[in-house]
């Protein structure tokens, strides 16, 4: 059941001007028309159109490439992704190592531009392609007890010159809890621009949780393991204090070394300006998801 | 010996062209910056170019000392030279910050307080600020030699602040700035008190 929440930033209508006057217009009451008027315009002066490819592929986070941000598009060259399998297993009726082509023959994958916004307060627009989490977790059968989905990066340390290093303890993992993971804006990205993913971007196959910074957004996945406890993630194990298990957007919660009240889009040059950070990187529907929890707490 | 030909040849090389050479980088840099040479994200490339540069500059900077003492290569007459620039890189590094990474005013001061990252690396160009002003004759002459050396020690700490700020700033566990604060420690370790005497007799 793919398609359960439509694109409100798609190529045929990139600045989505109308989209945010709506929005605006509606919280804001008739009594804001104005009001909601200026904020619609500059919503489309900042551009929701997507950054270009060379941008995307080549300014990334993938320390098992380099923790320089263009290593992964120099070394991730050798990262062989076919054939591909994911072992999906833990609370599933129908665990198994499910061949890549295998799940993309039962998938239906669909464009999604998603705002992607980088714990290091840089953010981009990239135009996914991809499928719903939902689906495949619904194709190995979730059984009723599990509460959580782990994730595990493919560990190759002859193809991945950074995991020499310990900057993080290998292989790279990250989780959910399963609404999140169920949720319509869960997707597993295959492709950037309607090509396929490159390796820097997490080829073949990476997780991508829009309203999250990007490290939960797991790249190169091969193993997805359905669980009834919050599993371990990298970053909160690597600091715990800096990265919390949630990591949801939050320009209300900063990281301990540097603000997260602002960004910057990548690709405005030597003068780029810093804009806003939107709770949830704007994308309000998953508000409910956290109803009655203490988002600065559970960061 | 391989140290009495460099003294011979630094012997003919003022300092002072070394002054015109250290505006190329930054030039280039920023050249670079307009013209999509340093990659989709010019500002925190920048940051980082200069930031390195400084801490380079200031570890050359302490190691002419030892050079001296230990292997008689003489490089005195360029150390003003070195901090002065490493001075004018660190000044650069901060310009781009507040201009060109933070913005807005009103975050500036939020981070120098609240980042102690930020914070360590305000405390080291404060420290250079009364070494970069007095780095001239004549200051020398009106605080006489010994009151000068003294107040120029503020060097090591502000290379160890500097080191320091970078090992602060990393994700994960990085080696590279380990490195940096490694070299810095050695060449202040140099300094000690009971390093000199054996050293001296041994190179004299
Ligand atoms: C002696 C003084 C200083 C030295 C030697 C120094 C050196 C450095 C170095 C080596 C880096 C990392 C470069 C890299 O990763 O390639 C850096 C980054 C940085 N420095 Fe400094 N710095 C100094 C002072 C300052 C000051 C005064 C500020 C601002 C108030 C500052 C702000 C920054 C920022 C924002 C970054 C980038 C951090 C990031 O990427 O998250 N530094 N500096």
């Amino acid at each position: 059941m793919a398609h359960r929440w439509t694109n409100t930033m798609t190529a045929r209508d990139v600045t989505a001007e109308r989209h945010w006057l709506n929005r605006r217009q509606i919280m804001a009451g008739l009594g804001g028309l104005a009001v909601a008027g200026l904020a619609g315009r500059a919503q489309a002066a900042d551009g929701l159109t997507p950054n270009s490819w060379e941008e995307i592929t080549n300014y990334n986070n993938y320390y098992e490439f380099g923790t320089g941000k263009e290593d992964p598009a120099r070394y991730a060259g050798d990262l062989t992704i076919a054939p591909w399998s994911v072992q999906i297993d833990g609370m599933v009726d129908r665990p198994g190592a499910y061949g890549l082509d295998d799940i993309l023959s039962k998938m239906t994958i669909e464009e999604r531009i998603y705002r992607f916004r980088c714990v290091e307060a840089w953010s981009m627009v990239v135009p996914w392609s991809g499928f719903e989490l939902a689906d495949l977790l619904e194709m190995a059968g979730v059984q009723s007890g599990a509460t959580h989905v782990a994730f595990e990066t493919v560990l190759r340390p002859d193809e991945m010159p950074g995991v020499s290093r310990n900057v993080l303890e290998w292989p790279y993992v990250e989780g959910l809890r399963l609404d999140e993971a169920m949720h319509p804006l869960t997707i597993m990205a295959t492709g950037i621009y309607g090509r396929d993913i490159p390796r820097q971007n997490g080829a073949p196959l990476r997780l991508v949780v829009p309203w999250k910074y990007g490290y939960k957004s797991i790249k190169s996945v091969v193993r997805v393991t359905l669980t009834d406890k919050e599993p371990p993630t990298s970053w909160n194990k690597a600091n715990a204090r800096e990265y919390g298990f949630y990591s949801n957007v939050n320009p209300a919660v900063d990281h301990p070394r540097w603000s997260q009240a602002t960004e910057r889009e990548i690709g405005g040059g030597l003068f780029a300006k810093r804009k806003p950070t939107l709770v949830f990187n704007g994308y309000d529907e998953v508000a409910s998801l956290y109803e009655g929890m203490d988002l600065t707490v559970n960061h | 010996m391989i140290a009495d030909r460099i003294n011979a040849v630094t012997r003919r090389i003022p300092p002072w062209p070394l002054y015109l050479i250290a505006v190329l980088p930054p030039v280039w840099l920023l050249y670079q910056g307009l013209t999509g040479g340093l990659g989709v994200e010019p500002i925190r490339a920048l940051e980082h170019e200069l930031g390195q540069l400084a801490l380079k500059l200031l570890i050359a900077g302490l190691c002419i000392t030892p050079l001296r003492r230990f292997a008689g290569v003489n490089l005195m007459r360029y150390r003003r030279a070195v901090g002065l620039i490493a001075f004018f890189y660190v000044v650069l590094h901060l310009l781009v910050w507040l201009v060109l990474d933070v913005q807005i005013p009103s975050q500036i001061w939020a981070d120098i307080l609240k980042r102690p990252y930020i914070t360590v690396g305000m405390g080291a160009f404060a420290l250079l600020i009364p070494l970069a002003v007095t780095s001239n004759n004549m200051s020398i002459r009106k605080l006489g030699g010994r009151t000068w050396r003294k107040l120029h020690r503020l060097a090591y700490g502000a290379a160890l602040l500097g080191g320091l700020h970078f090992v602060m700033l990393v994700k994960g566990f990085q080696i590279e700035p380990l490195i940096y604060m490694g070299v810095v420690l050695v060449l202040l370790v140099l300094r000690l008190p009971f390093q000199r005497a054996p050293f001296m007799r041994a190179s004299g």
